[in-house]
């Protein structure tokens, strides 16, 4: 501890410096927070995904939408305990930059589906009962200061015009992995509201089965009986679907990580030349605390330290940072990321690899310094 | 202190041989000395004559390629790294022509450096810091950073730290070399001081005959003999 005025001493020897090395390693590590936040999001994701639920959709695309008659023929499968069905609504409010998700949903069907997601029963009666009503999820209420009673006004991109819905209810996830950033309202309002020709098409179903067991024959049974129908389903169990879902935009994990890594590196390399510079430069002051009878090790410790306290400093920053702007803004991405929370563990591996960094950074210079001949050093000076 | 002949420093057949682009430079030759405990030695010579190359073996700061170096009763030649280290720390205090303090530490915090490695408590070490500085005359002027000392001052503090954990011997490499006459005057007077109240050995390189004049004996080498 008694060293530790030492090393701090020899941070602010260059502030400016100091200061520029601590920020490009908290931009760094900010940088891996968030792209590790987007791989936990998407994790997050397929842990909500209930095991014992199925998703319907068109066998060709997503975009295509299924007629909604085939909901009585889904309920006849076996092992099927109950359907739901929906709309990906696709709109935003007031700005094209404010995008969350909405999915127009059988009400009444949904609420038995989804126990997941929480809502008072007097809430519950209310969303219900009107027709133009939504229930939104508890951040997304949050975010734009909704509450119930308000009017939200959203403009259609896949169904143009603007639509307004009234709040009646506000969810929350049983679990903190479920999505809070949701509008859901009633499919049939938006159903009524089409032109003729675009009317009772459904753009995804929802399974209940009664076992996680059931999940391959009942999508076997589901996609055999509209295989040769001109709308042929594909069936799959909702983290499948999740999962399908991310890999639309190709390997993101391995993108990221990459990504991630090559940051870190740069950034690594940065802190390695600094601290070889800021070590050099200090040549005949480590052979003056040679000379005054501090030892190799010690001398090894300090410089290693002051490598080590630069980046755990970067690492607070970058970390604290990246947690504390995306908690306040309630960031989502447009909807994409609805459980986009830089988790403890997150944190940590960035402190961790902050640690690391510091090591790695002050191993060399501090080796060099520890090496150092007091004689020849001393001698270029003198 | 070597116990048998009241020697403190003794060198036997010591050389000291650089390689500059693999050319051999002898630099001591055959060097034999004994300082006693207590002595004031100035040691004088030409630029290049060796006299701070003797010095830095004296101090345990280099090894000879040849013969022994035996001070305060310990033979340098035998020591690992580590131990020489605390080998220093416990009987050497070095004093630069050109002061060496640490720029970004305060004058208290340079001259507490050699007392960090003690297991003196905090209390302890400020106490014997506040000694030296008042010693060398420079209490008032402990959170003073080096560079809002002038040249004398800051090697006072320099002379605190070489003095403030009370080593065997005192090594001063041209202590005035970068001083004006006055400052000189003080600095030399401050280690004859050192020297007589608190029988300090000191072994002084320097150039000045004015400065080899506060020493009990002068020592002078000459391409790297020492000349009888």
């Amino acid at each position: 501890m008694k060293y530790l005025r030492l090393i701090l001493a020899n941070l602010m020897r260059s502030k400016r410096r100091t200061f520029l090395t601590v920020f490009s390693i908290a931009v760094a590590l900010f940088l891996f927070c968030t792209l590790r936040t987007v791989i936990t999001s998407f994790e997050a994701s397929l842990r909500a995904s209930q095991a014992t639920r199925l998703v319907v959709r068109h066998a060709a695309s997503l975009v295509f939408p299924l007629p909604l008659a085939y909901k009585e023929r889904l309920a006849q499968v076996p092992g099927v305990t109950g359907v739901t069905y929906g709309n990906w609504f696709g709109g935003f409010y007031q700005d094209p930059k404010n995008q969350f998700a909405q999915f127009a949903m059988d009400v009444p069907t949904m609420l038995d589906l989804f126990p997941e997601t929480v809502i008072p029963p007097d809430q519950v009666q209310a969303f219900r009962s009107e027709r133009t009503s939504c229930v939104i999820g508890r951040a997304l209420a949050r975010k734009y200061g909704w509450k119930i009673g308000d009017q939200i006004p959203i403009v259609g991109t896949i169904y143009p015009g603007e639509w307004r819905f009234n709040v009646r209810g506000i969810y929350e996830g049983k679990t903190p992995d479920v999505d809070e950033n949701t509008l859901f309202f009633h499919w049939d309002f938006l159903n009524e509201s089409l032109p003729e020709g675009r009317r009772n098409y459904v753009g995804i179903y929802w399974l209940r089965i009664s076992s996680p067991d059931l999940a391959a024959p009942v999508s076997r049974r589901v996609d055999a009986i509209f295989e040769n129908s001109t709308q042929p389903t594909k069936t799959e169990t909702e983290k499948a679907f999740q999962a399908g879902f991310i890999s639309m935009i190709g390997n993101v994990q391995l993108l990221l990580t990459i990504i991630g890594s090559a940051i870190v590196f740069a950034i690594m390399l940065v802190t390695i030349n600094t601290m070889m510079m800021a070590a050099r430069e200090r040549t005949t002051e480590i052979a003056v605390l040679k000379t005054l009878g501090f030892s190799d090790g010690l001398i090894l410790r300090l410089v290693a330290g002051e490598a080590l306290v630069v980046s755990l400093l970067g690492g607070l920053l970058g970390c604290g940072l990246a947690a504390l702007v995306f908690h306040e803004t309630d960031f989502t991405g447009g909807g994409f990321f609805p459980n986009f929370r830089v988790l403890p563990a997150t944190i940590l591996t960035g402190l961790l690899l902050a640690a690391v960094m510091g090591i790695l950074s002050g191993v060399g210079p501090a080796i060099s310094a520890a090496r150092l001949r007091i004689a020849s050093a001393l001698r270029k000076v003198a | 202190m070597d116990s048998k002949n009241g020697n403190l420093v003794e060198l036997r057949d010591v050389y000291k041989v650089y390689f500059r682009d693999r050319i051999e430079v002898p630099v001591l030759q055959g060097i034999d000395l004994e300082v006693r405990e207590g002595e004031f030695v100035a040691l004088m010579g030409p630029s290049g004559s060796g006299k701070s190359t003797l010095l830095n073996l004296i101090a345990g700061l280099d090894s000879p390629t040849k013969g022994e170096v035996r001070v305060a009763g310990e033979s340098l030649g035998r020591l690992k790294p580590s131990r020489l280290a605390a080998w220093r720390a416990r009987h050497i205090g070095f004093i630069f022509q050109l002061y060496n303090l640490i720029p970004v530490l305060t004058a208290y915090q340079n001259v507490e450096l050699p007392l960090l490695l003690t297991k003196l408590s905090a209390k302890d070490r400020k106490k014997r810091v506040h000694f030296a500085l008042d010693l060398v005359g420079l209490a008032g002027r402990a959170k003073h950073f080096p560079r809002q000392l002038s040249g004398g001052e800051e090697q006072r503090v320099a002379i605190a730290r070489a003095i403030v954990a009370d080593p065997t011997l005192l090594v001063a490499d041209e202590p005035t070399g970068d001083l004006d006459a006055r400052n000189a005057a003080d600095i030399l007077l401050l280690l004859q001081r050192l020297n007589q109240e608190l029988q300090k050995t000191i072994l002084m390189v320097t150039h000045d005959p004015h400065a080899a004049e506060r020493a009990q004996k002068t020592l002078h080498l000459d391409k790297g003999v020492l000349q009888p």
